[in-house]
C-alpha cells in the first residue's frame, strides 16, 4: 500500500516537473482544447437560456375553449372534471361568462355597458404538460368533441417554431460536442503519442528491468487527464468571457423588446460537467496512444 | 536457480538460435558464456532473463517455468535479476543518481530509503562523487560501472551481463570483471556473456561455450 502510494505520489511530481520544464508547449495544448472545448460549451449555455425563455412563455395558457353559450353549468361542471383527470393536462382555469363580463367592462371603461346582454361565454384556458406541438394538437382535437364545446383555440403555431429550433440547437450541440470530443481524444492521442516517442528508451528500459505495462502507462495517463483538465479550464475561462462579451448586446436587443432577459453564465454543475467530460475523454485518448505503444513495443 | 531443458529458441523467419541446449546454473555460481558472436549468446540470456520465451523445451527460472507464466507476471520475474547491456542502456536525459533510481521507483522504493541504496551502489562501483553528472560526461568504463550500479541497485539475485566489455579497453575491462568477480563473492549468481576468452582466464568459472546454438559445458 505504501509503496503503491509512493509510486502515485512520484509519477506526479515527475510530470509536474516535467510539465514545468515544457511550460510553452502544455500552454499551448491547454490552449488548444479550451478553444475546441469553448465552442460547445457557449452553444449549449445559449440553447439552454433559450429553453427558459420557453419555459416562461410555457406558463401562459397554450389552450382556450369556449362553451356554447347554452351550456348547463352540470355540462361545465362534468367538463372540468373531465378536464382534471386527463393525462396531458398540466392545468386548467375556469373563466365564467360573468367574471369574463365584469373584466370586460371594467377594461372598456364603459363601452362594454352599451350593450345590453352579455355576449360571452364560459371559457377554460388550459396549460398541457408539454410544449410538443403533437400534444397540443391531440389535446385541441379530442376537446372538440366533449359536449357542450363550441370552439377550440391553439395558438400551436409559434409553439411549434420555437420547439422546432429549441430541437434543432439541441440537436447541433450533440453534434458539435461529438465532432470535437473525437477531436479532443485525437489531440491528446497524438500528443501523448509523440511524448512516448521521445520517451522510447525510457520505456524500453523501464520493461527491460521489470516495469509493469501500469507502471508505464501510469505518467501517460495523468498528464492526458491533466491536458484534459487544463484544457477544460481554459475552455470555461474562454466561455464566460465570450458569454459575458455578447451579454452587453444581448440586453441592449432585450431592452427594445421590453425583456429583462440576459444570458446565464455556465452554472457550477454544467462546469464540472464539462471539466469531467474533458479528463474522461483526455484519459481515453491517452489510452489509447499508450496501448498501441506498448503493443507495439512487445519484448515477445 | 536456472535450468533449461532441450531449449530451442528460433525467430519468425530465421533458423534455429539455439539447439537442444540444457544447462543448470546453480545459486550463487559464476558462469561465462563465450561464442563467437552470432553463436546465441545474447539469445541465452534473454531466455534466462525472461525476455524471451522457448520455442520449445522448458526454462525454469527459480522453479518457475517460463513458457507457463503469464505475461503479466514476467515484469515480477524480471524484478529478481540486474541486467546489464553492452551498450548500457542508460538515460542520457537524467543524472548518474536518477539513472540508478528506475529500478527502485518501480518497485516503488523512494524518499529515503531509496537515497541510502542508490548511494551504497554508487559507492559499490566507485561512482559515488558523480550522482550529479550526466551520463554522456562519463568516460565508457564508467558508464558501464553506471549500469552495473543500476543492475544492482534493487539486490537482485542474479546478475546478468551482455559482454559488459565489449567496447573497453583492456585496464577498463580487468576493472569490470573485477567488480563482478566481487559481487559472486558476496552470493550473487553472475552469468555473462563474452567473446573475449583471455579476460576470464584467471577467475575460477563455469564455461558455457556456443558454437552455431549447439551448447558444450567445462
Amino acid at each position: 500500500m505504501k509503496h503503491w502510494i509512493n509510486q502515485h505520489i512520484l509519477v506526479w511530481r515527475l510530470l509536474l516537473a516535467r510539465i514545468f520544464r515544457n511550460k510553452l508547449s502544455t500552454l499551448m495544448i491547454w490552449g488548444v482544447i479550451g478553444t475546441a472545448l469553448s465552442l460547445p460549451t457557449i452553444l449549449y449555455i445559449v440553447i439552454d437560456n433559450l429553453n427558459q425563455l420557453a419555459g416562461q412563455v410555457k406558463n401562459e395558457p397554450q389552450i382556450s375553449v369556449f362553451m356554447k353559450l347554452d351550456a348547463t353549468p352540470a355540462t361545465i361542471n362534468a367538463f372540468r372534471k373531465k378536464l382534471d383527470q386527463h393525462p396531458d393536462i398540466a392545468h386548467q382555469q375556469f373563466v365564467s361568462k360573468e367574471s369574463a363580463w365584469q373584466e370586460m367592462q371594467d377594461l372598456s371603461q364603459g363601452i362594454a355597458s352599451k350593450l345590453d346582454s352579455n355576449p360571452l361565454p364560459d371559457a377554460f384556458f388550459i396549460e398541457p404538460k408539454d410544449l410538443a406541438p403533437e400534444t397540443i394538437m391531440k389535446i385541441q382535437h379530442e376537446i372538440s368533441s366533449w359536449p357542450g364545446v363550441e370552439h377550440v383555440l391553439a395558438d400551436a403555431d409559434w409553439a411549434k417554431r420555437l420547439y422546432a429550433i429549441l430541437q434543432l440547437g439541441k440537436k447541433a450541440v450533440l453534434i458539435i460536442s461529438g465532432l470535437l470530443g473525437f477531436a479532443l481524444i485525437a489531440v491528446i492521442g497524438n500528443t501523448i503519442r509523440l511524448q512516448i516517442a521521445t520517451q522510447r528508451e525510457e520505456i524500453e528500459v523501464s520493461k527491460l528491468i521489470g516495469a509493469t505495462d501500469g507502471f508505464i502507462r501510469r505518467p501517460f495517463l495523468y498528464a492526458g487527464a491533466l491536458y484534459g483538465f487544463g484544457g477544460s479550464l481554459a475552455a470555461l475561462v474562454i466561455a464566460n468571457t465570450i458569454l459575458t462579451i455578447f451579454n452587453h448586446s444581448v440586453t441592449d436587443l432585450a431592452e427594445l423588446y421590453g425583456s429583462s432577459f440576459i444570458l446565464t453564465l455556465p452554472s457550477w454543475e454544467a462546469s464540472l460537467g464539462v471539466v469531467i467530460c474533458a479528463v474522461v475523454l483526455s484519459w481515453l485518448g491517452s489510452y489509447i496512444a499508450v496501448n498501441r505503444s506498448l503493443a507495439q513495443l512487445k519484448l515477445h | 536457480m536456472i535450468r533449461f531443458d532441450q531449449v530451442n529458441k528460433r525467430y519468425p523467419g530465421s533458423d534455429e538460435i539455439l539447439r537442444d541446449v540444457s544447462l543448470e546454473i546453480a545459486g550463487g555460481e559464476l558462469v561465462f558464456v563465450t561464442g563467437h558472436s552470432g553463436a546465441g549468446k545474447s539469445t541465452l540470456l534473454k531466455l534466462m532473463a525472461g525476455i524471451e520465451r522457448p520455442s520449445s523445451g522448458t526454462v525454469l527460472i527459480g522453479n518457475q517455468n517460463i513458457s507457463k507464466l503469464r505475461s503479466r507476471m514476467l515484469p515480477y520475474l524480471r524484478r529478481k535479476f540486474g541486467l546489464i547491456f553492452q551498450d548500457h542502456k542508460l538515460l542520457y536525459d537524467r543524472n548518474c543518481f536518477e539513472n540508478v533510481a528506475l529500478p527502485l521507483y518501480i518497485n516503488g522504493i523512494t524518499g529515503h530509503e531509496a537515497g541510502r541504496r542508490i548511494r551504497a551502489a554508487l559507492d559499490k562501483v566507485g561512482l559515488l562523487n558523480k550522482e550529479k553528472s550526466m551520463p554522456i560526461t562519463l568516460s565508457g568504463g564508467e558508464q558501464q560501472r553506471l549500469a552495473i550500479a543500476r543492475a544492482v541497485v534493487s539486490r537482485p539475485a542474479i546478475l546478468i551481463a551482455d559482454e559488459p566489455t565489449g567496447n573497453l579497453d583492456e585496464a577498463y575491462a580487468k576493472d569490470i570483471m573485477r567488480l563482478f568477480h566481487a559481487f559472486q563473492q558476496v552470493g550473487v549468481t553472475v552469468i555473462i556473456a563474452t567473446h573475449d576468452a583471455h579476460g576470464i582466464q584467471n577467475i575460477p568459472a563455469k564455461l558455457l561455450h556456443l558454437d552455431h546454438g549447439k551448447l558444450t559445458i567445462s
